[in-house]
């Protein structure tokens, strides 16, 4: 009886793969706020402002680098993912479908399924250095790629069940949790930082410029970590997100907003989470490097447990969940896209069994700057492809959605843009070493461009606005 | 009831972030803090869920 019932609860979940999301389930701006703010206050900033710290960003790189990226990034949801997300109100996976064809986008539903398995996979893997904790877990190293003990697997397995399970009830449930604990947790991030900047040689404001400095932001990378830059902050900050606005991967989300300008509420996750959260996980990890002589141990649990002792760890699992249930969310939008008759929990639950199997890997934590740049990039691809069919390709007289117009299981065009993008990245990184946080920018404008100009060679002997 | 829960739900996270600027200017002690902060949380996560996300 209990089943049947939890069954028919799970069954009912009804996300509108397939179709606009009706008038009735618009959201208010309050939602998206807390969503944003939520999510991107999560277990990777506690990763992420240590990496800054370890590759040798400057202070200033750091409070400039993070405050024109993010800018940058709110804008990109903005002016870019808002206005198409409110017009067509589908999934990005919907809408790839009628420009790209169901062949190119179920190849395209499988890579980013993929990419947001490993994603959420390095959350869980965050959550479970605090879960770790009590049962005195051995904590991986910067240069641990493979788990280093049988109680890391339990702690990501057990992490990755309970992540799964509340992500199979759907993006209500997830938003609901996510927007309980995003004040909280901003202000535990924000409160272990200001504790413990005495212990860091801070003792009134005047000190803190000096002491960020010396002390936090050194300049100097340590062993074995590449030399960070202003350019690099920028870039990363801005890119990070770069599959969800300028990828268009949160045309899942937004498609709920009632105004474009929705687009804007990203700013509390990007000025939350991504300056704040990153500037104070940076600033303990610099008490972690000054306590242990510059330990090579790089486990985010511990690091705000001696901070903020139950609450800090508390924290770190938190915010590990918040992220890692909306991208599991999301892993199982672009799966279920490829088979819409599959129901939303099962896929949600086999996406979560791929992502607690990716968590157990710590190279999916140590090398996440290069992961999260990694998996922007290849995203961002199809993202230019939207924008250019929603917005050049009618002005040249072409066929919008061209898959649907002509009746096409495979756009050409939309192909070419993406494979030939990213075999221009791997050129630019191999030949002139031009590192993954900057090829985003030159990217969009290469996939742009053979969008267009494919779309006219594939379109020119078709009759425009044909087939409908 | 509703008033209430809200008031109780603004003392908790007042509770995690107030003594963080009373150990920066070394008033109590960073063991304090974290006990406070544990208080804070246990007030948050008590009363919020009965009044946020809930139509009025």
């Amino acid at each position: 009886m209990a089943q049947a019932k939890l069954t028919e609860q799970l069954d009912s979940v009804e996300e509108f793969e397939r179709e606009p999301v009706p008038e009735s389930k618009i959201k208010s701006w309050k939602s998206f706020l807390g969503m944003y703010a939520g999510e991107h206050t999560a277990g990777t900033e506690f990763v992420i402002g240590p990496l800054f710290v370890a590759h040798g960003a400057s202070a200033s790189d750091i409070i400039w680098g993070l405050l024109i990226g993010n800018m940058l990034a709110v804008l990109s949801w903005a002016f870019l993912t808002g206005p198409i997300a409110v017009k067509e109100r589908v999934t990005l996976y919907y809408l790839l479908e009628k420009i790209s064809g169901k062949k190119l986008t179920t190849v395209y539903n499988l890579v980013n399924a993929l990419m947001f398995c490993f994603l959420a996979g390095s959350m869980i893997a965050v959550s479970a250095t605090a879960v770790g904790i009590p049962f005195g877990l051995a904590m991986p190293t910067l240069n641990d790629w493979l788990p280093n003990s049988i109680g890391w697997i339990v702690a990501v397995v057990a992490v990755g069940a309970v992540t799964t399970i509340v992500a199979m009830f759907g993006y209500n449930l997830v938003s609901k949790f996510a927007n309980i604990a995003a004040p909280w947790m901003i202000l535990v991030f924000l409160a272990s930082a200001i504790a413990v900047l005495p212990e860091l040689g801070v003792h009134s404001l005047s000190d803190f410029w000096a002491r960020a400095n010396d002390t936090i932001w050194t300049g100097t990378p340590l062993e074995g970590q590449s030399q960070f830059t202003f350019w690099h902050i920028m870039f990363f900050a801005w890119f990070a997100n770069m599959a969800m606005h300028i990828g268009m991967a949160d045309l899942s989300i937004l498609r709920y907003a009632k105004k474009w300008y929705y687009g804007f509420n990203s700013g509390a996750g990007m000025f939350v989470g991504h300056y704040m959260a990153w500037m104070a996980s940076g600033i303990l990890y610099a008490l972690f490097l000054k306590e242990t002589s510059f330990s090579t141990e790089f486990a985010p649990g511990p690091v705000a447990y001696r901070a903020a002792g139950i609450a800090g760890a508390l924290t770190v699992i938190i915010a590990g969940w918040t992220t890692a249930n909306p991208t599991i969310y999301r892993a199982g939008l672009a799966l279920q896209a490829i088979r819409p008759e599959w129901k939303t929990w099962k896929v949600t639950l086999v996406v979560g069994l791929i992502t607690t199997l990716a968590s157990i890997f710590p190279a999916l934590v140590m090398k996440l700057l290069n992961f999260v740049a990694l998996y922007g990039l290849i995203l961002m691809p199809m993202g230019a492809v939207i924008i250019m069919d929603e917005y050049i390709i009618p002005k040249l007289k072409l066929s919008q959605k061209y898959a649907e117009t002509f009746n096409k299981s495979f756009n050409l065009a939309a192909a070419v843009a993406w494979g030939v993008t990213l075999l221009f990245s791997i050129w630019l990184n191999l030949t002139f070493g031009v590192e993954v946080f900057f090829l985003g920018l030159p990217g969009w404008f290469v996939a742009a461009a053979l969008y267009i100009v494919t779309s006219y060679f594939v379109q020119k002997n078709k009759i425009k606005g044909g087939i409908k | 009831m509703r008033p209430l829960l809200k008031i109780i739900s603004l003392i908790g996270l007042l509770v995690t972030i107030i003594p963080s600027f009373l150990v920066f200017t070394g008033v109590i002690t960073l063991d304090n803090n974290k006990l406070l902060m544990v208080l804070g949380t246990i007030l948050w996560f008590s009363t919020a869920p009965f009044w946020m996300n809930k139509k009025v």
